[in-house]
């Protein structure tokens, strides 16, 4: 099975794991920090309208920030306090650009709002499992934090047959979704059993790799009888990825440019599965996720159930702290997760992970010239030529690279870290993908204003006109009054002539 | 002597005349480069080219009578589209790497005289008499017309600011050669 | 004549005596318009066409013209006379068939009249006393090999574009030092005819 699921794939590395350090740590929860920062773009999508007010007191789970338009997932308060302030915070993005944030203050009580449940969530209609899932603020925990509920509707009428839960979890040092699984597997497969009900898929599939022996027999128990089917993945990087793991426990292929959809397939992460059961039997919407605490750099690496808003210093002091000053701060995984330019962001609803990295652990040579070697090509699982792609880039040649299958690299880095040259090939890739969609948004505006700018010539010409036309009107009523006063003059002359001669 | 002028002359008689008549064959009925140039134009008939409109300066870029920087709003990317376009060496050392901005009205020196959005070409600005105008993000395209009309210097051009879904990666250093 | 010789004609005029690597006639275009492919194989394409047209027209104007009248010192002029005509001619059905190839190849195209390729190949044609269908062929063979070599080159100067060459050699000069490595490569054709 394994190895017929290895065939399967092509590319993929093999970092070295580094899932010791954190594996054997229980899930523990996180003392409350004082101040909660919850930013309004936890989503991708449009950020979340603020709805409470500078002073109020909420409680825990109270909505705080209302979605808006269709893509986009409302914010819960992850503790009970007060609003203190609402404005810009730095966000957890290697920008470091500030976005809007909802400072709550912690009144140390953490008392819930009373919420009511549902009496057997599996009874409700796949509609109102959405719908719950849309109020509770889910989204993919994997990383990506896509709004699960615009997967969910998007799903129930395009036929998906195959559900597939995602327990890859290949990033090194990552062991949060392992730790749900052995912690709470129960849940995580009422969960599952939630998701199947709403997008009515007759199979479900969990995809768990081999190298969490426990996760996968923890699951087997839990799902036994229940038609849920967990089977064990070869360990590989990027397994973990949605086109991956539907090749791997399928066989079949998204196709370029196309969505698991469109092979009647739906991926969800396994913590997803816990926030939608949570939400539809306690009625608790997403407020608090599971996080590795990891690294060479720290002290007692735990996975931690931590609130949203937590200042990531607050995880990195409670787990020990420093043993030596990071090289690097990364928030998620280290081969695709996002440098931290801050230890004070907070924790939003799609971290997996924060990592303090030692120098030995990051080791990044400064890069040297591309030797052709093709290493990059036998990485990439996606089957294109980074090396190609990265030359074009740099030359500045984007449409080259786009010919070349750049809208589907899948930015997992496997390029980058086997290079032997240490060229940031990824790095290319993630500029080429913006520099891309920046010249399409400018495109959009250039077509849009083009159109404002014909509207107003056309207006113009068209006052021209009618104001010439008014001219036109205007001297031809003239001329008419005129005639007729002139006729009305010689009229009364004859007039006059005519009492004359009578 | 008689022969050789005799035949030279034939010759390019003949040449002649049956290049005449190949011209008129041929003849080519205004220039199809112009639309397609003018479809690469902002379009917003801005006029800083100094040309009447995004169709003059396409007509003259074609005739080759127009630099392929002659568009600022445009900015870098138009220049090395038009070269492609044209086949010519494009000259980027003149253009400013312009960064995509808008206009901003200082509210505090508005005196809402009307006269920027009498010049917008693409009814960006919003206002009425003795009221303060304010511009439209959205349909601002930064041709700098509005700035040119102000009596009080209450317009100016700000970049637009970066935000989480607008930002992304810079180019990578080149690694050593 | 057999069909063999023919070949043979072809294959030496375009490989072994190859108009660009082994004569060093119409350098101009081969490095101007080798930038692009497109643009290299309508260049190609447009003096293929004026050259065969001109060696042939050459033929013909020297046998049926200059020769009997005995005024051969004539032949540059006139050649030139016809191949300028042959190029306008050119230029003419190049603009009104693509547009867009008429802008690229800019002002190379009316610089075939001064191709030291076209006249060269012309003049060579008389020195080897061919007949009319061997002089067809000898311009049709050297037009092909500048077009090979026109295209080799602008897909090579594609590659280059991505290279990381060092600073003192971008452009131009890179560009010229590839080109000498091509002619040598095109001399291992020595000796094949």
């Amino acid at each position: 099975m394994n190895l017929l699921a290895r065939l399967r794939l092509r590319g993929g590395v093999h970092p070295d794991g580094r899932k010791e350090l954190s594996a054997e740590a229980p899930i523990c929860a996180l003392p409350l920090p004082e101040r909660l920062y919850v930013s309004l773009q936890q989503h991708i999508g449009a950020p979340a309208n603020p709805a409470v007010a500078v002073g109020d007191h909420v409680r825990k789970g109270q909505l705080i920030g209302t979605r808006v338009g269709m893509v986009s997932a409302p914010v819960h308060a992850p503790t009970s306090g007060r609003v203190i302030a609402i404005g810009d915070y730095a966000a957890p993005h290697p920008s470091g650009l500030p976005v809007p944030t909802i400072t709550i203050e912690s009144d140390g009580d953490d008392r819930w709002l009373d919420f009511e449940t549902p009496a057997d969530p599996m009874a409700l209609a796949p509609e109102d499992i959405a719908a719950r899932v849309d109020a509770a603020g889910i989204v993919g925990l994997g990383g990506a934090a896509f709004p699960s509920a615009v997967k969910l509707n998007l799903s129930r009428g395009s036929g998906v047959t195959t559900l597939i839960m995602n327990g890859g979890e290949c990033e090194p040092f990552l062991t949060c979704d392992d730790r749900l699984m052995r912690d709470r597997a129960g849940e995580v497969v009422a969960g599952i059993l939630l998701i199947q009900r709403a997008v009515g898929a007759p199979v479900v599939l969990v995809g768990i790799e081999d190298n969490k022996p426990e996760a996968i027999a923890a699951m087997r128990a839990a799902a036994a009888g229940t038609g849920v089917e967990v089977r064990a993945i070869p360990s590989m990087y990027p397994m973990g990825s949605e086109k991956q793991l539907i090749q791997a426990l399928i066989g079949k292929e998204v196709p370029a440019g196309g969505r698991a959809a469109d092979i009647g397939v739906l991926v969800h992460n396994v913590g997803t599965a816990f926030a939608v059961h949570q939400a539809l039997s306690l009625g608790r919407p997403l407020v608090s996720r599971i996080v590795t605490v990891s690294g060479g750099a720290i002290g007692v690496p735990r996975n931690l159930e931590a609130p949203i808003g937590a200042p990531a210093e607050a995880l990195f002091d409670y787990c020990g702290g420093f043993l030596d000053t990071p090289a690097r701060l990364v928030m998620g995984g280290p081969m695709m997760g996002q440098e931290l330019t801050d230890p004070r962001v907070p924790l939003i609803k799609g971290t997996s992970g924060l990592l303090a990295l030692t120098h030995k652990e990051i080791g990044q040579p400064s890069p040297a010239p591309c030797i052709r070697c093709s290493t990059c090509v036998r990485a990439c699982p996606i089957g294109l030529l980074p090396l190609e792609m990265a030359a074009r880039i740099r030359a500045g040649d984007l449409a080259a690279a786009v010919d070349l299958g750049l809208k589907d690299c899948i930015a997992c880095g496997s390029c980058s870290y086997a290079c032997p040259a240490h060229i940031p090939l990824v790095h290319y890739f993630n500029y080429a993908k913006g520099d891309l969609a920046a010249k399409e948004r400018a495109k959009l505006k250039q077509e849009a204003t083009r159109k404002l700018a014909d509207a107003r010539n056309e207006r113009m010409e068209r006052i021209a006109r009618e104001r010439e036309e008014a001219a036109r009107q205007r001297a031809a009523r003239k001329a008419a009054q005129d005639a007729a006063k002139k006729a009305a003059a010689e009229a009364a002359k004859a007039g006059t002539q005519e009492t004359e001669t009578a | 002597m008689i022969a050789a002028i005799a035949s030279l002359t034939a010759l390019g008689l003949a040449l002649g005349l049956g290049l005449g008549f190949a011209a008129r064959k041929l003849k080519v009925e205004g220039n199809p480069l112009v639309a397609e140039i003018e479809a690469l134009l902002p379009g917003s008939q801005c006029g800083q080219c100094g040309y009447p409109g995004c169709t003059g300066a396409a007509q003259a870029l074609a005739d080759g009578g127009a630099p392929v920087t002659l568009c600022p709003p445009g900015g870098r990317d138009l220049v090395i589209q038009l070269a492609a376009k044209l086949g010519v060496e494009a000259d980027l050392s003149g253009v400013k790497d312009s960064v995509p901005s808008i206009a901003e009205v200082r509210e505090e020196l508005c005196i809402g005289c009307t006269r920027c959005y009498k010049v917008c070409p693409t009814d960006a600005i919003l206002g009425s008499a003795k009221h303060i105008h304010s511009v439209f993000r959205e349909a601002c395209t930064a041709c700098g017309k509005c700035v040119d009309a102000c009596p009080t210097e209450a317009i100016l051009m700000r970049p637009i600011p970066v935000t989480m879904q607008t930002w992304y990666w810079g180019k990578p250093a080149l690694e050593a050669a | 004549m057999t069909v063999t010789e023919y070949l043979l004609l072809l294959i030496s005029t375009a490989l072994v005596n190859n108009v660009v690597l082994a004569k060093f006639l119409g350098l101009c275009p081969f490095m101007g318009v080798s930038r692009k492919m497109d643009s290299a194989l309508g260049m190609g394409m447009a003096t293929t066409f004026v050259l065969t047209l001109a060696t042939a027209a050459g033929w013909m104007l020297e046998h049926w013209l200059l020769a009997p009248l005995g005024i051969q010192y004539l032949r540059i002029l006139s050649f030139i006379l016809v191949i300028a005509a042959t190029v306008q001619f050119t230029e003419m059905v190049i603009r009104k068939v693509s547009p867009g190839l008429y802008q690229v190849l800019g002002i190379y195209l009316p610089l075939i009249t001064t191709n030291c390729a076209v006249l060269g190949v012309a003049l060579l044609n008389l020195q080897e006393d061919h007949v009319f269908l061997e002089s067809l062929l000898y311009g049709f063979g050297s037009a092909l090999g500048f077009t090979l070599v026109l295209l080799l080159f602008a897909g090579l100067r594609e590659r280059l574009a991505l290279a990381s060459v060092p600073d003192a050699f971008t452009g131009a000069p890179i560009g010229f030092v590839t080109a000498g490595l091509l002619g040598l490569a095109f001399m291992g054709f020595a000796g094949l005819v």
